[in-house]
Order: structure tokens, then sequence, then C-alpha cells
């Protein structure tokens, strides 16, 4: 019985797709751990926040950290700063357990509607990527601080938000990949 | 509970980390790290990401209202409105359509070794944030506060007790779901 049952937690460990509901309950159990041991929701956005504050820091000076928004969001590596590298660890062992991992720069999909140029693709997810750290924090939250622990603590900020990010995305993509 | 381990600045930061190594690895696990996945539920094509955070939600919730009954833990809600909630919803919404990643996942993306999520979207993600905080105090002062919410929470603003629309929430999504299947999506 022994021998089944750790054969069966390789098998899990090695696999290279989950049912996304075995997936999603794995990140329900980790919100409990986040909620009861750090006191914090699980969220991301806030990382990349402090991060530009401390690369403005580098850049233009410690006055920096006296701009009232930095006053708010200090720019310092702290819990979800380390839950963000944490995010990049946990994909790498996942996809290395299942021998996924793989560099590339163009997704297939973006590969079949818009070609295969690298720069081309960079430069999109380049705009998409500031659109989405401005909306961010304008919407005090993400797919994950809102999606995932907002919702769970049934916060109308984050109805609202979740709504605004799926509406929005699916339009956007929906023309973008109507266009070409 | 443990609230004492919460100002260990050092201990959060350990924490904080192994979090974000099982989210990072169940996120790979389930292929929401992945472009095709994300912009297939954006094209509504693929409704992986849907059931891996409506599964999420159920089991989330559940606990963490269970753990709030217990007096275990605290809620940390925040008024919304439409000026923050909605506006900044949409601007996510338009990157998350040319990006096909968001901030955590992209995290995850970067670990699974796409590189258009390190020198593409998480850059783009840091200036973003850095033009946010720049212009913080212009739009803190004409959107921010615009068109707040009434309440705080759902059974807030509909008057009814935490646990019912806690249970009426959980059978609806896992309805859904089973819709969902039924449906072969």
């Amino acid at each position: 019985m022994r021998i089944t049952s750790s054969l069966n937690i390789m098998d899990l460990f090695t696999a290279s797709i989950w049912s996304p509901y075995l997936a999603g309950a794995g990140i329900g159990v980790l919100l409990w751990i986040a909620f009861l041991f750090s006191g914090r929701p699980i969220g991301c956005s806030t990382a990349f926040s402090r991060t530009a504050g401390m690369i403005q820091c580098c850049i233009f000076g410690n006055d920096t950290k006296d701009s009232e928004y930095y006053q708010m969001v200090q720019p310092k590596i702290e819990w979800q700063w380390m839950l963000v590298l944490g995010i990049v660890i946990g994909a790498f062992i996942s996809s290395m357990a299942s021998s996924t991992f793989q560099v590339t720069i163009v997704p297939d999909m973006f590969a079949a509607s818009f070609g295969n140029d690298p720069i081309f693709r960079l430069i999109i997810a380049l705009i998409g990527g500031i659109f989405m750290g401005l909306g961010a924090r304008w919407a005090w939250g993400c797919t994950s601080g809102h999606g995932i622990s907002g919702i769970s603590q049934l916060s109308l900020a984050s109805f609202a938000a979740v709504a605004c990010f799926f509406a929005a995305g699916i339009a956007t993509a929906m023309i973008i990949f109507s266009l070409w | 509970m443990f609230s004492s381990y919460h100002n260990n600045e050092n201990l959060q930061r350990i924490i904080g980390l192994l979090i974000g190594m099982g989210f990072g690895f169940c996120l790979q696990k389930g292929g929401a790290t992945q472009y095709d996945v994300i912009i297939g539920q954006l094209l509504l094509t693929d409704f992986t990401v849907m059931k891996l955070m409506l599964s999420a939600v159920i089991v989330g919730m559940l606990g963490i209202h269970i753990m709030k009954s217990l007096g275990w833990v605290e809620f940390h809600t925040f008024p919304g409105s439409i000026g923050a909630s909605m506006v900044g919803g949409i601007l996510f919404g338009i990157g998350f359509g040319l990006l096909g990643y968001c901030p955590g996942t992209v995290a995850g993306a970067i670990g699974q070794g796409q590189m258009d999520a390190l020198f593409g979207g998480a850059i783009g993600i840091i200036i973003g944030t850095a033009i946010f905080a720049t212009f913080f105090p212009t739009i803190n002062a004409k959107f921010l506060n615009r068109g707040r919410f009434p309440a705080e929470t759902l059974p807030e603003l509909l008057g009814l007790p935490r646990w019912l629309v806690v249970i009426v929430f959980i059978i609806a999504i896992a309805v859904f779901l089973i819709g969902l299947e039924y449906l072969g999506l």
C-alpha cells in the first residue's frame, strides 16, 4: 500500500498537466494558509509596484520614497515580493519535473495569428504589461488579489474589478484575433 | 490565531516564498501559466482558467469563512468604486488581452521558460505600476473616489447573513462548473 501511494504522489509531481479542479483546490488551500499564518490575502501586483519603487530609487535617488504612493506602498522586499519570486521557482520546479520546461519567446497561438517575429511579440507583451500594471494598481488588485482572494471574501470591489478584467480582456482578445 | 507570527518579517518572507512556490506549482500544473490557455479563455474556446479560478474560490471561500467564524482570521476587504475598481479593471483587461498573462501567471510563465513573460510582460507591468505611482495624486483626486459602492461586501449590500450568501454562492459556482462540463467546454 505504501509503495502504491508514494508512486501516485510521484506521478502527480511529474504529470505534465493536472485537472484544473485539483490545481484550483490546491490554490484554495494556499489561501487558507496565507490568511492563517500571514494574516494576508494572496495577491501579486503590489510586488511589481515595490519593484518599480526600488528601481526608481536607484535611478532618481531616495526622494522617490517620499512620494505619496511609495509612503503607502514601501519599496522593499517583503512577504508578497517573496511570494511572486516563489511563483517563478514553483513553476520552474513543476515544469522541470514534467520535462515541459522550454525557453520560448513567441507562444504558439500568437505565432499562428501574428507570425513568428520575437520582437513583435515582445512589443505587444510590453504594451499589454504597461496597461496591466497601471490597471492593477488603479483597481487595487489583480486576478489573484481580486479574482481569488477578494471574491472568496465576497468583496464588492473584487466582483466589479474581476467583471471588468474579463469583459475588457475578452473584448481585446477577440478584436485583435479577429482583425488579423 | 498565529497573529504573533504576522509581525515577524523574516519568518513572513519565508512563509511568503513557500506559499508562492506552491502557488506557482499549482498554476503551472493547472496549465494557467500558458499563453495559449489564457488566451483560449479570453476567446471563450478553453475554460481551464475559469475552472481553476472558481475551484480555488470554492475551496478558499469555504475555508476562510469557517476560520473567520472560529475567530482565527480577519478579513481584508476595502471599499470599491466605479472610478477605481471598474476604470482600473478595464485598463487591466486591455492589458490582459494583449499580454495573455496576469501578474501572477506572468511569474509562473517566466519559471517555465517563457521569455516574452520576462522581457515583455514583467517589465511592462513594472513600468505600468511606476506610471501609476508617479501620477497617483492626480489619479486619486480625479478617479479613485468617484462612484463609491454602498457596501464593502456582498452580504452587507444584500443585508443577508454571511453564511447564507457563502452557501448560495458556492452552490451557484458548483452548478455553473457542472454545466460547463455537461456542455463539454
